[in-house]
């Protein structure tokens, strides 16, 4: 069994109450960073984990708030991006369901490090049963002074606020989950300046994923160097990673990074292998926006080396062969999935979610949708396979904020791992349209 | 003259102004439009599971802004109904992790159970029927939400079930007792 740094004591009854929580060692870090340690020391500390961001996009968290703006006479703020949205991930609803108290905790210490005097939480606003359990655990961390003025006579005061969200993917970016905190429509700011400039009321800002905060107490209640033991280079520490899809046992596992992708997926203390005794056929490993990947490709790298759970190895290869590790959403289709229909399921979800600010997102995430509606009904032309490509191409890069890319990617490497797929359902319409048809590559070489 | 004339015709509760003026205390005095959002969800579960244009103005009022800038949100945002609902509303997941669990048969299977499409109300009123992208709850699909209760890992004997089971539920308001 990997150790386990964030999820040690999930499963441990009343975990979720102040009392229960702080017997296992609950709000350590809190004690030791406002009585031992300065808020540069605490910044420091956390740089020197190796800690990545646990979002999706993989920036050192240490290193995000060393840029943060320290103007005076201004406030700061830290906000919790607990929008938790991405296809195919659902750690941090898990982790803030179970342990209210480890985000709140790694609130508190976090925000010393910053110096924010209010911070915020913005949760999804169709996780307002979790806003409810946070609430809770934050009138009990007030109730025991670990929250409002002056914290264990440290001198230092915080106020801690959880704001909902309103159904709208977009708000997990970063600038727009600002913009809608501030009561706006959640359309992305241009960038720069940055949130660490200018984020929440025109104040600097730093957002940071539930997973990563979470993380902030084990790196300061044990130090870095210890923190920095587990993973693999430029890989340290432990990861959610969200499993689902047709696997046999679905759920969030907390990872050591580095665990083979095959083991991952096949053994039992993990995902257990393929449901209903099939074959598998594809993995998306970290969230629905990042590429597609077939069996082959996901079990070992296209120079033949084992696929690993890291940041490092899921990328190997590039856009061409590999993909990246993301939220750690991490999703499995069984050979039965037909790779067209699933495609045109997250392509109408980007469509759905484009903020519709930039013209190449709006209008391209809608071309992207139709023309895999039509050849999954059985009205494409060969034609539509390229245009796909060609489209995806036009967004990316083209917009404001990384939905395009988003949106473009998994379509595009669907096409390129799957092409052959794409090209039957356009050959053979009717087959392809059959009820439970899928595409079979031995067949279809037959035929 | 009648001054009260020109007022929105309907009012918030005095359970549901509690919780109001609570999330009006989280944000600086002069930002007190963050409010928004956390206002039209306690509207939204106050005036039956919808937000009318009367309901917005109302909460302009509340806040000191513009009729505008409640409709602006209030139509970018999914999760506000701007028409009449039913008693309760299924939002069923439908995104690729989902749909590789069964969402799809799942959908068909509510939709003769109910005898309405996805976007419409059932005859007796009590369900309107919606499709929603990802809940986050990718590891327990196929499911659905109503209200803030998640149904997870349904199949038609469970969704029968959870059916005859909110046929009979007493809708609470989250600040009202026993909620």
């Amino acid at each position: 069994m990997g150790r386990k740094l964030l999820t040690e004591h999930i499963n441990v009854e009343g975990i979720h109450t102040f009392d229960v929580y702080r017997k296992h060692g609950g709000y350590a870090s809190v004690e030791k960073a406002l009585k031992t340690m300065s808020p540069e020391e605490v910044v420091e500390e956390v740089k020197a984990s190796g800690l990545r961001g646990r979002g999706g996009a993989g920036f050192p968290t240490g290193m995000k708030w060393s840029f943060l703006a320290k103007p005076e006479g201004k406030p700061r703020y830290l906000v919790c991006n607990a929008d938790e949205s991405e296809p195919g991930t659902f750690k941090d609803r898990y982790l803030m369901e179970k342990l209210p108290h480890l985000l709140i905790e790694g609130m508190i210490t976090s925000s010393y490090a910053l110096g924010a005097r209010t911070s915020y939480i913005y949760i999804r606003g169709e996780l307002l049963y979790v806003l409810r359990i946070l609430e809770k655990a934050i009138a009990e961390a007030y109730a025991n002074g670990f929250l409002g003025e002056n914290i264990l006579g440290s001198g230092y005061s915080l106020d801690l606020h959880v704001h909902p969200g309103g159904g709208a993917y977009i708000c997990g970016e970063e600038t727009a989950l600002l913009e809608s905190l501030e009561g706006k429509r959640g359309n992305p700011r241009n960038k720069p300046p940055f949130p660490a400039v200018w984020g929440l009321y025109g104040c600097p800002t730093v957002v940071n994923n539930v997973e990563s905060i979470a993380t902030v107490p084990w790196i300061i209640t044990n130090t870095a160097a210890e923190y920095a033991k587990f993973g693999i280079g430029r890989s340290a520490g432990t990861k959610l990673i969200s499993a689902g899809g047709n696997i046999n046992k679905p759920g969030v596992y907390e990872i050591e990074l580095g665990v083979p992708v095959e083991e991952f997926i096949y053994s039992d203390e993990y995902c257990g292998g393929i449901w209903k005794g099939r074959d598998m056929k594809a993995v998306i490993a970290g969230g629905s926006s990042v590429p597609i990947l077939p069996k082959e490709l996901i079990l070992k790298t296209a120079a033949g080396e084992d696929r690993l759970m890291t940041y490092e190895s899921l990328s190997d290869g590039g856009f061409a062969t590999g993909t990246m590790l993301g939220s750690g959403g991490f999703f499995v289709m069984d050979d039965q999935t037909c790779i067209v229909r699933h495609t045109w399921t997250l392509a109408r979800f980007y469509h759905h979610e484009s903020c519709g600010q930039c013209s190449p997102c709006r209008e391209g995430t809608g071309w992207m949708e139709k023309v895999l509606h039509r050849i999954e009904h059985g009205h494409g032309h060969m034609h539509d396979i390229d245009l796909l490509v060609s489209v995806a191409k036009q967004i990316e890069g083209n917009t404001i904020c990384p939905l395009g890319d988003a949106a473009a990617w998994p379509v595009a490497a669907a096409v390129r791992h799957f092409r052959e797929e794409f090209e039957w359902h356009v050959k053979h319409p009717q087959a392809a349209t059959a009820p439970g048809a899928v595409f079979n590559k031995a067949e279809s070489v037959l035929a | 003259m009648d001054q009260t004339v020109e007022k929105p015709q309907v009012q918030f509760s005095e359970g549901a102004m509690a919780e109001i003026r609570r999330y009006l205390s989280h944000y600086p005095a002069d930002r007190q439009k963050s409010a928004i959002l956390p206002i039209l969800h306690i509207a939204q579960a106050e005036f039956g599971g919808w937000v009318s244009p009367e309901v917005m103005d109302l909460v302009a009022e509340i806040l000191n802004i513009q009729p505008i800038e409640v409709y602006e949100v209030a139509t970018f945002y999914t999760m506000f109904n701007l028409k009449p609902v039913g008693k309760h509303v299924l939002e069923v997941c439908r995104t690729g992790p989902c749909m590789l669990r069964g969402s799809d048969q799942l959908i068909e299977h509510l939709e003769n159970r109910l005898g309405c499409k996805v976007g419409e109300t059932s005859a007796d009123g009590n369900f309107t029927l919606k499709t929603v992208e990802c809940l986050a709850s990718c590891g327990t699909g196929p499911m659905l939400q109503v209200r803030e209760q998640f149904y997870e890992n349904l199949d038609p004997a469970s969704a029968d079930q959870m059916l005859e089971d909110l046929k009979a539920l007493t809708v609470r308001k989250p600040w009202e007792e026993n909620y």
